[in-house]
């Protein structure tokens, strides 16, 4: 079997294996993997900028706020029915990761790092500042009687599991296939050696901006899904920690691969849930395995995975 | 009533700030100017210092002062030895790789977080001050002849004062260490250039994890100096973290003078805009100026061009 053919059977297969496990897992699964399936989209577009193209950004909860508040706003102030909204969340993510990625893209290196993080903080102090608006931390509700697509109660359990899965999957396809495009062997390009695909002749600057538009749009994607599917929209997700979450979901699962995203947050999520059920110090645990993972998985899961057993996988 | 005394407490508030803020902020720039390391954890080791500065004056005896003399010496060698440690067993084995370091150091931050709040509890705790006198401060007014007057609700306390004192003086004698002392030598030769004094029988290693550890206890030194104003918590490492990063950064990388000048503008203009305005829109500017500070000058203040 070609490398081809390997990878696009472990795309298909992938959603596939998620649509099955819809008719086999417990209720309890079947909502944390829709919750899950909405956070890799997140993991996903970070991946995209981070593992793909070697930018490490630190302010990636502005963008996912963005998409949040894009659509949480649209539904909560402005009474608009979830389609428009998603596409308000989607809007307001692309615009705000356009503007931020122009400025950023001026410094490089851990300056870069900082100045996302200094974004992503103003952000957050924004959404408190328009308390009135946004309700700060305590965040607000989108009625249950709103979340309402075409007919289809977004609410209830097998619903929200397939559109999560529905979004999942188109970004997940959609990604594997761009990877192998020429703008995705470019990024590449530019992680692995910046110079030389300057002097390639690519628009470094340009292809790097890119990368940042995509990836916040993909970011905004999940946020906007996020207070669509879950009803709820609040200051949390905009700060630091949904910065560094993705990050670390993403090198878990292993940066630069198309499946790691999905692997580390799984694994992440399974992870505090579990050991929080066994201890209340689950913070503990996460620390020393996270600890434990970069001194003996430094290629994070589905990187070892590649290194040891399927050097195929993309 | 005039501008001029809440613009002199202002600044005051602002001093105290700015020193605690230098201390931590050094620690940080010590950290990456000679490992090139980004410690994520710097945060809850200013946390360590508060909480075990709390443990050790809560076990002390006696006149406050001999809690909090005891504190000052144990809690900062504490937190090194702590640090030193996580260097030696974690850091080390990961050979130092940026991207790795900073998942490790999230790891250690959550290990910390977490043991501080099972051993410490959720509850904030004082510390109780050595000396603590209110000091009334005069204010010069020149309405009928040059006279001094002492406005109401213009004073200090002695301690605020010797927070101030204290961070000159530990600064002093970094500088003192690292410009002067055999010490400083090495770790300077370490950070211009690791393979050379490697080659030149410096045990790089050794000199690594006693950088890292006198990060954590400079971190932890700030916080024994705050605890008996602002109370020690577990969760209180997240503040300190990012201003020392935008400090940091706005002095410019790994250079200490410029690290301790961006700490004295950010601890000063922070002190006086939140007196002036709403604090989270002085906040929110802030954090735009030094975004843009970078954008325009990414080296930082007094840094030099990228390497």
């Amino acid at each position: 079997m070609t490398v081809q053919r390997k990878s696009a059977l472990l795309h298909l297969g992938v959603p596939l294996l998620l649509a099955a496990l819809f008719f086999v897992l417990p209720a309890y699964h079947m909502g944390n993997l829709s919750r899950i399936m909405v956070l890799a989209v997140y993991a996903m577009g970070y991946n995209l900028l981070f593992g793909y193209t070697g930018l490490l950004s630190l302010g990636h909860a502005l963008f996912f706020a963005a998409g949040m508040y894009g659509l949480g706003l649209a539904m909560h102030l402005g009474g608009v029915s979830p389609a428009p909204a998603f596409l308000a969340g989607l809007a307001s993510a692309l615009v705000i990761a356009g503007v931020t990625g122009f400025l950023a893209l001026r410094t490089t290196g851990v300056a870069f790092m900082i100045v996302t993080l200094m974004f992503a903080q103003a952000g957050y102090l924004t959404v408190l500042y328009f308390g009135t608006y946004t309700r700060g931390d305590e965040g607000f509700v989108i009625p249950q009687a709103a979340r309402n697509l075409l007919g289809l109660d977004l609410t209830a359990d097998s619903i929200r599991y397939f559109t999560a899965l529905l979004l999942f999957s188109v970004i997940f396809l959609w990604l594997g296939w761009l990877v192998n495009t020429p703008l995705g062997r470019a990024f590449v390009a530019i992680r692995e050696n910046e110079e030389r695909a300057r002097m390639l002749g690519y628009d470094v600057q340009r292809i790097k901006w890119y990368a940042v538009t995509l990836s916040g749009l993909l970011s905004g994607a999940s946020g906007a899904a996020y207070a669509l599917l879950f009803g709820y929209a609040g200051a949390t997700f905009a700060s630091v920690q949904y910065s560094i979450l993705p990050l670390l979901w993403v090198l878990l699962g292993g940066s630069g691969t198309t499946i790691g995203p999905l692997v580390g947050t799984i694994f992440m999520f399974y992870l505090i849930d579990y050991a929080s059920s066994i201890t209340s110090a689950y913070m503990l645990a996460a620390g020393v395995i996270l600890v434990l993972l970069t001194m003996f998985a430094p290629g994070g899961l589905a990187g070892e995975l590649r290194r040891r057993a399927v050097p195929w996988l993309p | 009533m005039d501008l001029g005394p809440y613009l002199l407490l202002a600044t005051l508030e602002g001093a105290i700030t700015a020193a605690v803020l230098a201390l931590t902020a050094v620690g940080l720039s010590l950290v990456f100017g000679v490992m090139r390391v980004v410690n994520v954890a710097h945060g809850e080791f200013f946390m360590l210092g508060a909480v075990l500065s709390w443990f050790v004056a809560s076990h002390v005896g006696g006149h406050p002062a001999l809690g909090f003399v005891a504190a000052l010496l144990i809690a900062p060698a504490l937190a090194g030895l702590i640090a030193a440690a996580a260097d030696w067993l974690v850091l080390r084995r990961i050979d130092y790789d940026p991207e790795r370091t900073i998942v490790a150091t999230i790891g250690m931050l959550y290990i910390l977080q977490q043991g501080a709040l099972m051993t410490f509890g959720p509850d904030a705790r004082p510390v109780e001050p050595p000396f603590n006198q209110r000091l009334a401060l005069p204010w010069p007014s020149f309405e009928g002849g040059f006279h001094l007057t002492w406005p109401w609700g213009l004073g200090t306390t002695s301690y605020k004062l010797f927070i101030i004192v204290a961070a000159v003086s530990i600064l002093c004698i970094l500088w003192a260490i690292m410009a002067r002392s055999r010490i400083g030598l090495i770790m300077r030769a370490t950070q211009m250039d690791g393979e050379m004094a490697q080659a030149f029988g410096i045990p790089v290693e050794r000199v690594y994890a006693f950088v890292f550890g006198l990060g954590a206890a400079l971190a932890a030194l700030g916080a024994v100096l705050i605890v008996p104003v602002q109370q020690a918590h577990y969760l209180m490492g997240g503040d300190p973290l990012l201003l020392s990063f935008i400090v940091v950064i706005i002095g410019g990388l790994g250079s200490l003078p410029g690290t301790v000048i961006a700490a004295l503008l950010i601890g000063l203009s922070d002190g006086i805009v939140s007196v002036f305005f709403s604090p989270t829109l002085a906040k929110i500017i802030a954090t735009l100026l030094v975004a843009f500070v970078l954008i325009l000058r990414p080296q930082g203040l007094l840094g030099k061009r990228a390497t």
